[in-house]
């Protein structure tokens, strides 16, 4: 037996957090306590790079599989990665950290229950992504609720009882139902192991419902239009760190699950709904840009791109080819690094000021230029300007689209116009302008760790853009074998 | 002759109980060394059941009046472990109210023994005399904080509905017997093949009395009144020990004198289940006394116990003797935390009064938190394995409605936990409490949140244990 090392990146996190549990926490000096929790997040991220390195690309079948018997006879843990999941636990080791750096300046009291929460948050989300097991997944997948609820609610802004609970309950409702099709695919085809699964395939007079209840669990968390008004909700009330690693690796939960349980156990199913999905997310795409176009909260604006930006995503997968898929991956690692950077950068001028309304700013360009500069690069990303890792993902979806269905195509691209209005329309109102607000003349420019954040986000967003193959090269196996195993069973109904 | 080893717990505990009647009566001031034997005894009971029954797969007594099989066994460790439990975290809390007395071990004691009777029970005449005794050392317990006009009330309302119920079983008993000849379970499994109009009204009787017992709606009334006017302690031990007693004598009725008119009681079953699952999920929304909100949820987890029991399949009755387990677990921890909640020689019941908690007693808090979310069944703490198994085992029967039933109305109970820890984590703090708490209280407390929050790396032990119960 080699040596556990997926068991080993989700437990890292959770050790740390126990460590952090017997650590005092002193008034004012908490520097031990944030070396602790860095030092846990960047051995754990070296681990995954480990991880990527020794990943074989050439496969299309799970690596690093550790099986071990957990409830005898009924349930196995089991772990593995394949090219699709290991992008998104790099994401998860790679977003923590810098999270646990901004914590810095946001973060006034509790420090230590808060990284507390962050790692047992990280824990559970490299979890999800690597359980090949569905009643483990969904262990991991809930679990994720109990952090996140109290980091909005403990952490969280003025609204934040309303907001953790919302976010909490939607999401809980939406997850049992997965709950009883995960119990149900036990009892008809006598196994919850992914890999089976696979190969067993599922009777398709039971595929239509059970796709049902596993999309209400995904569409709560994608989230999908018209259930997504908690996220902007959520994302409000959180504190910096929480909305980052709420919209660069939580959403990604979804995405993730509907390529992997979606569309690899009930294929039939996924080709019946795609006129649904696809209504879906053209109307998240326009109406929410549409909604994001007149927010006056920053962080708003933002968490309503997020909806949309995520609209593209859940068409990408449904368009069911090759580019559309690989197009979905890349725009969710994308969004991931953006939103982050989008986020942190609304926390800079946050901590500042204590204003996330677009009207206090206006003229920062004069004042902070590095900050502005910034900015504008990840504005720029998120529209999906070529160069960026935002136009990959947005362009192979688009074509994949185009392939499959022309008319959702043309208007998700209006989508696209729309994208690059609002964020523009922001980063104008933000940066140009006058500079009215007395206050804002004495900001300060952005200091050394969120310098260093802000970067540790702009390299990769720039390298993918315009050099994306080390991303298409790990997923393209898997996608391709996805594609065709779909083929088959298609062929075969 | 009788082997009389396999009855020798039920043995040893009456005796027990008349020694220390006795010794109450010849030496003063006699409540401390009543309640360390006492312990004392529960403890030893606890081994004898385990040596001498535990390993038993079925054998019966008396003319099969009385069944020791692995059911009764398991059931009963339960009962004494937790009966235990109850009896040495209340001291503190008697010693305030100043009841500190020798009845209460000996009350404990006695029903302690009539659930044990009831678990073995193979016959409605035995049945129904443990039934009573535990009844009756209930009634006493309840009213125990005689001072305390709620307290006072709590007992006589339940002796009252107590009583009723009873005799609503009694009359069922009598129907069935008349219909079958026979009082032992066995023989009125095999007479009873008939849908006789009346037999049906005996067996809906039966199951009125009992869901009574446990507090299953449509027949929960007394329980939120009852537990938030009797003593703290004798709440908790009113919220596990009887049920788990309860719970086995109702698998008992169901699947061995009644197993043939399984048409006849499963939609009951169904009914007072998801009946449960929902109200107890609305109602205690709205509630501001700990105690009385526990009511509610306890009402709700009968319901979950209940779906389990629907199934009419082994599955289903090991996935409800998993949940009781594991519900005996988490109330106990909370009400150790609850029993935490002192002041100056004063307790504190409400839920404003955790406002803040975990400023002033972080780790306190923290196991509530636990303790609460897995009430709610999220994973990965144990009340999560106890909702899964049973809607398992009720899906395994194709029951889709009762699956989604109880899962929708987990999201209602979510809330109100959630309320819970938004008081505790999100609002204002509030005074410290004592933290001189006795040590039993603390052991208790983390044994308890530590078995809840680990569950998860063992969870086949359990079941292992469980899976020797099969009925059918």
């Amino acid at each position: 037996m080699n040596f556990p090392i997926l068991s080993s990146l989700i437990l890292l996190p959770t050790i740390g957090a126990l460590f952090l549990f017997f650590i005092k926490e002193k008034e004012g000096n908490n520097t031990t306590i944030k070396y602790v929790a860095l030092f846990t997040t960047v051995v754990n991220f070296l681990i995954s790079i480990y991880l990527c390195i020794t990943f074989d690309q050439s496969t299309s079948s799970f690596q690093f599989i550790e099986d071990r018997t957990w409830i005898k006879g009924f349930i196995n843990y089991k772990v593995g990665v394949d090219g699709i999941s290991i992008l998104f636990i790099i994401l998860t080791t790679f977003i923590t950290p810098l999270c646990i750096i901004s914590v810095n300046n946001s973060v006034k009291n509790r420090l230590r229950d808060f990284l507390i929460a962050i790692l047992i948050m990280e824990s559970f989300m490299i979890g999800v992504f690597s359980a090949l097991d569905l009643v483990v997944f969904y262990l991991f997948f809930e679990a994720g609720l109990i952090p996140m609820f109290l980091i909005i609610g403990i952490w969280g802004g003025a609204r934040r009882v309303y907001s953790a609970f919302k976010f909490f309950l939607y999401t809980l409702l939406g997850s049992v139902l997965m709950l009883v099709a995960i119990i149900s695919i036990y009892w008809i085809t006598g196994t919850t192991d992914v890999v089976q699964l696979y190969e067993i395939g599922i009777d398709v007079k039971y595929q239509n419902l059970l796709w049902l209840a596993f999309f209400s669990s995904f569409a709560v968390k994608t989230p999908m239009w018209p259930v997504h008004t908690w996220l902007p909700d959520a994302h409000v009330e959180a504190p910096t760190a929480g909305s980052v690693l709420l919209a660069a690796i939580l959403l990604k939960m979804a995405g993730y699950g509907f390529i992997r349980f979606s569309l690899g156990l009930f294929p039939v199913a996924s080709e019946v709904f795609t006129p649904l999905i696809y209504t879906l997310s053209v109307i998240a795409i326009i109406f929410t840009s549409l909604i994001a176009l007149m927010q006056e909260d920053m962080k708003k604006l933002i968490a309503y791109s997020s909806v949309a930006h995520m609209g593209f995503v859940t068409l990408g997968i449904f368009t069911l080819q090759q580019q559309g898929i690989e197009g979905s991956i890349i725009q969710m690692i994308s969004h991931g690094l953006v939103s982050a950077a989008l986020f942190l950068t609304v926390g800079v001028v946050y901590d500042r000021m204590h204003s996330r309304l677009i009207s206090t700013y206006g003229g920062l360009v004069s004042v902070i230029p590095k900050y502005s500069i910034l900015f504008m690069l990840f504005a720029l990303a998120s529209l999906g300007l070529p160069g960026t890792s935002g136009f990959i993902g947005e362009f192979l979806i688009l074509m994949g689209a185009f392939k499959d269905n022309f008319l959702v195509a043309v208007v998700a691209s209006i989508g696209v116009i729309l994208g690059a209005a609002y964020m523009l329309w922001l980063y104008k109102r933000v940066v140009f302008g006058k500079l009215v607000n007395e206050d804002l003349k004495k900001i300060l420019d952005l200091n050394r760790s969120e310098y260093f954040i802000l970067s540790c986000l702009a390299a990769p967003i720039l390298f993918f853009g315009f050099y994306p193959d080390p991303l298409i090269n790990t997923i393209e196996v898997s996608v391709t074998d996805l594609i065709n195993m779909h083929k088959i069973n298609i062929a075969s109904k | 002759m009788e082997n009389l080893n396999l009855i020798l717990p039920e043995i040893f505990i009456s005796l027990s109980i008349m020694f220390l009647l006795i010794l109450g009566v010849f030496k003063n001031d006699s409540s401390k060394i009543t309640f360390n034997l006492s312990l004392f005894a529960i403890l030893i009971t606890t081994i004898i059941t385990f040596n001498e029954t535990f390993s038993v797969t079925r054998e019966t007594l008396f003319n099969e009046s009385v069944v020791i099989d692995s059911m009764s066994s398991l059931m009963k460790i339960i009962t004494l472990i937790g009966g235990f439990l109850v009896l040495v975290i209340s001291s503190t809390y008697l010693k305030t109210f100043k009841i500190y007395n020798i009845e209460y071990p000996v009350l404990i004691l006695s029903s302690i023994l009539g659930m044990m009777v009831m678990i073995s029970s193979n016959d409605l005449i035995v049945f129904y005399m443990g039934l009573e005794l535990q009844s009756l050392a209930l009634y006493v317990l309840a009213t125990y904080n005689r001072d305390q006009l709620k307290s006072s009330e709590a007992g006589l309302k339940y002796f009252v509905l107590s009583a009723l119920s009873s005799g609503l079983l009694l009359y069922g008993c009598s129907l069935v017997y008349g219909f079958s000849g026979s009082t032992n379970f066995d023989i009125i499994s095999n007479q009873l093949n008939s849908n006789e109009y009346v037999l049906t009204f005996g067996i809906v009787f039966i199951l009125v009395g009992l869901a009574f017992k446990i507090s299953a709606v449509p027949f929960h009334m007394w329980a939120p009144d009852v537990y938030e006017g009797s003593p703290t302690t004798v709440t908790l031990f009113f919220t596990i020990v009887p049920k788990v007693a309860a719970l086995t004598v109702f698998i008992r009725f169901l699947y061995v004198p009644f197993l043939n008119l399984i048409d006849q009681w499963q939609m009951i079953i169904v009914f007072l289940s998801i009946a449960s699952m929902v109200f107890g999920a609305v109602a205690a929304i709205g509630q501001t006394n700990i105690k009385r909100l526990i009511a509610y949820s306890s009402i709700g987890h009968i319901g979950y116990t209940l779906a389990g029991l629907a199934t009419a399949s082994n599955d289903g009755i090991q996935s409800s003797i998993i949940y009781i387990s594991i519900y005996v677990v988490m109330n106990l921890a909370l009400f150790s935390c609850l029993l935490m909640l002192r002041r100056k020689d004063q307790y504190y019941e409400d839920i404003d009064d955790l406002s803040g908690l975990s400023k002033n007693h972080p780790l306190l808090s923290l196991c509530l938190l636990l303790i609460l979310f897995s009430l709610a069944g999220i994973p990965p703490l144990a009340g999560f394995f106890a909702k899964f198994y049973v809607f398992k085992a009720v899906l395994e029967q194709s029951m889709y409605f009762l699956a989604i039933v109880g899962l929708l109305s987990t999201v209602v109970a979510a809330f109100y936990y959630l309320r819970i820890i938004k008081i505790m984590y999100f609002d204002k703090e509030k005074d410290k409490y004592d933290t001189d708490h006795s040590l039993w209280l603390k052991f208790s407390l983390t044994v308890s949140t530590i078995l809840i929050l680990l569950y998860f790396i063992f969870p086949s032990q359990l079941i292992e244990v469980v899976s020797r119960i099969n009925i059918i």
